[in-house]
């Protein structure tokens, strides 16, 4: 039996969201003494693989196969169940992003496993296996029981910290070769931005509202982030009058983040606004109005003009990073 | 070509959810049911495909699990220009009991396309289109952000980390969708909400089925610290504060 946790790469890469997977993966291994064997699909380079062994995976399993051309679900979805079945994997771990979202489920059917989708947390308890999952948005989370052999969880990004812990370690290729009747999708073009920080990976997110008043006025909002290596954000209203673009636009109807720090700045914290953010460890909330809903969520707060305070902030992570 | 839409009933996002039954179930009373966000996007999506005649779009059918309870739900769909609803008549169960009792009930109803939302705004789970795709042996494609015919051919965008992907796919298939999918949902006119009236609502038994999964119970956040506030005229303070205290910059 092994716990089998699901790598995608990004231009042959991982990132730091892989090795909160592995970590997460080898903790739940750990605690049903049994294997983490991480599986990676694609052209990844051997000394990529390798940085996985420190965070406790006993052995990667390597498909390399020129004649997958495009994520295709449901070809994924065959080899990763192939894999499964090999490998005696009782639990599956996969992230809880777009491709967790789409191979998840489709594996959750073919291996009659049950799923716990966006779980935060290491299980509460194995027999019976329990775990604790985000409902409602955020306004609520439920302990859920999966009564199957086989379990899935999807891990929320950002929610467990990475873990070393070096095992010995070995990477095995495997040659699965997926049936071509499968492969239905067909990429025609691929448009990616280069060099922003994505704001599902960011530490730091500063994410401005209506109270920035103008798209006019972000150049110091920018500036902050930039000096503290963080992606910006925006509230729905902000990215709607495009004075953002959209891949900004966090909450319920955009995206979801769990940063380290979340900076709210002139946003008054409507409840789909803190769907996107609660999961943040610290919001910081700076807002003219003192009864802004936000400060009810926020650690931190300034009672206050962004336009003025703003570059106070700039000065100051000035003054610190010259120190 | 047919859509189904499936729609979650879900309530309004604004409500406080509270607990009762020894915090094993949401205490419905005051709540507000709405068409779930996503869903509501993705049949004002349907409803725009429908709109182009050259698109070849004959029905837009909702699909919903769930008793005669979210029948004003459905009422609102059909209000806002869905032609008709198929209800699966049991109380939802897990991801699995839903998607099993939808593919049941569609798969010989032979829709070309079927839009899932991303996620139903009660169980998070992000996990019900896929498995329907699953049980029904159909492509999907999950994070869509654009649907088009183009010469009766399908091309969806993809939504990737730091970009998008163009993709063609054949009929029947299932887009789980998401932000970009419409701008802004479609709301019913006073000549949609009469003919809503008579469109039908086919009620469909359920199947047999348990669920994979059980909520034992629910908990509430933790209730945060209170917050702590630095005067304006002294910004900077927040900085050091972020660095010495929190330790996270
Ligand atoms: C189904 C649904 C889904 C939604 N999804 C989302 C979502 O995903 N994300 C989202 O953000 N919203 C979402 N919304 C909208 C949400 O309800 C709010 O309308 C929105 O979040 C408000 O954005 P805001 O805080 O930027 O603007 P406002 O609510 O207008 O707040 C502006 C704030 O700025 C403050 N302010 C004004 N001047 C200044 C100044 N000079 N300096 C500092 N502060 C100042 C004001 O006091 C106020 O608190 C959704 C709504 C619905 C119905
Ligand atoms: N009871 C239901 N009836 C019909 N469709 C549903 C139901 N619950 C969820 N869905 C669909 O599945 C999507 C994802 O839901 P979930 O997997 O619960 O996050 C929703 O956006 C709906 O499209």
């Amino acid at each position: 039996m092994s716990v089998l946790v699901f790598l995608e790469n990004w231009d042959g890469k991982f990132k730091k969201l892989s090795f909160e997977l592995v970590s997460y993966a080898s903790k739940v291994a750990e605690m049903l003494g049994q294997p983490a064997i991480a599986l990676s699909i694609g052209k990844v380079d051997a000394s990529e693989l390798e940085k996985l062994a420190a965070y406790g995976a006993e052995k990667v399993i390597n498909i390399e196969n020129d004649s997958i051309k495009a994520f295709d679900e449901q070809v994924y979805t065959s080899m990763i169940a192939e894999v499964a079945q090999k490998t005696g994997a009782n639990i599956l771990v996969l992230a809880n992003n777009n491709s967790g979202k789409a191979l998840a489920p489709r594996l959750s059917v073919r291996l009659k496993a049950g799923i716990a989708s966006g779980v935060s947390r290491l299980p509460v308890s194995i027999n019976p296996f329990v775990v604790y999952k985000k409902v409602y948005s955020g306004k609520a989370f439920a302990n859920v029981a999966i009564k199957t052999e086989i379990k899935i969880i999807t891990l929320a990004q950002n929610s467990f910290e990475v873990v070393e812990s070096s095992k010995t370690f070995v990477v095995e290729k495997m040659n699965i070769q997926p049936d071509g009747k499968l492969m239905k999708t067909q990429v025609k073009e691929v448009q990616k931005q280069s060099g922003k920080i994505l704001i599902t990976d960011a530490d730091i997110v500063v994410s401005g509202g209506r109270g920035m008043k103008s798209p006019d006025n972000w150049g110091p909002l920018v500036e902050l982030a930039d000096l503290l290596g963080a992606a910006t954000a925006c509230s729905r209203p902000v990215s709607d009058e495009g004075w953002r673009s959209h891949d900004e636009h966090t909450g319920q109807t955009g995206k979801i983040i769990a940063p380290n720090l979340y900076f709210a700045i002139g946003i008054s914290g409507a409840t789909q606004h803190l769907a996107g953010v609660s999961s943040s460890k610290f919001i910081v909330a700076i807002n003219t109005d003192k009864d802004a809903p936000i400060f009810e969520a926020a650690q931190y707060g300034i009672v206050g003009d962004a336009s003025k305070v703003l570059p106070k902030l700039v000065e100051a992570v000035k003054e610190i990073k010259s120190k | 070509m047919k859509i189904l839409v499936c729609i979650s009933n879900v309530p309004d996002t604004t409500t406080k959810v509270k607990f009762v039954d020894n915090s094993t179930k949401i205490d419905v009373n005051g709540i507000q049911w709405v068409i779930n966000p996503w869903d509501e996007l993705a049949l004002t999506r349907a409803l725009e495909l429908k709109d182009d005649a050259s698109n070849g779009v004959q029905t837009v059918t909702v699909g919903h699990v769930g008793l005669i309870s979210s029948e004003p739900t459905l009422r609102k769909a059909l209000a806002i220009g869905a032609d008709d609803a198929i209800r699966i008549n049991i109380e939802a169960g897990d991801a699995y009991a839903i998607a099993v009792q939808l593919a049941e009930a569609i798969r010989n109803e032979n829709f070309d396309i079927i839009l899932c939302g991303i996620e139903s705004s009660d169980h998070n789970g992000s996990t019900v289109g896929g498995m329907l795709a699953e049980l029904l042996g159909y492509p999907s494609v999950t994070g869509v952000s654009s649907v088009k015919i183009e010469n009766g051919q399908l091309v969806i965008t993809r939504e990737i980390d730091g970009g998008k992907e163009i993709i063609t796919v054949p009929a029947p298939f299932i887009a789980v969708v998401q932000k970009g999918i419409a701008k802004e949902p479609r709301i019913a006119a006073m000549r949609g909400i009469m003919m809503a009236r008579t469109k039908p609502i086919k009620v469909v038994e359920p199947q047999l089925i348990d669920s994979l999964t059980e909520v034992i119970n629910y908990e509430m956040p933790k209730p945060r610290a209170a917050c702590k506030y630095v005067a304006a005229d002294d910004a900077g303070q927040l900085i050091v504060l972020l660095q010495n205290e929190a330790k996270v910059i």
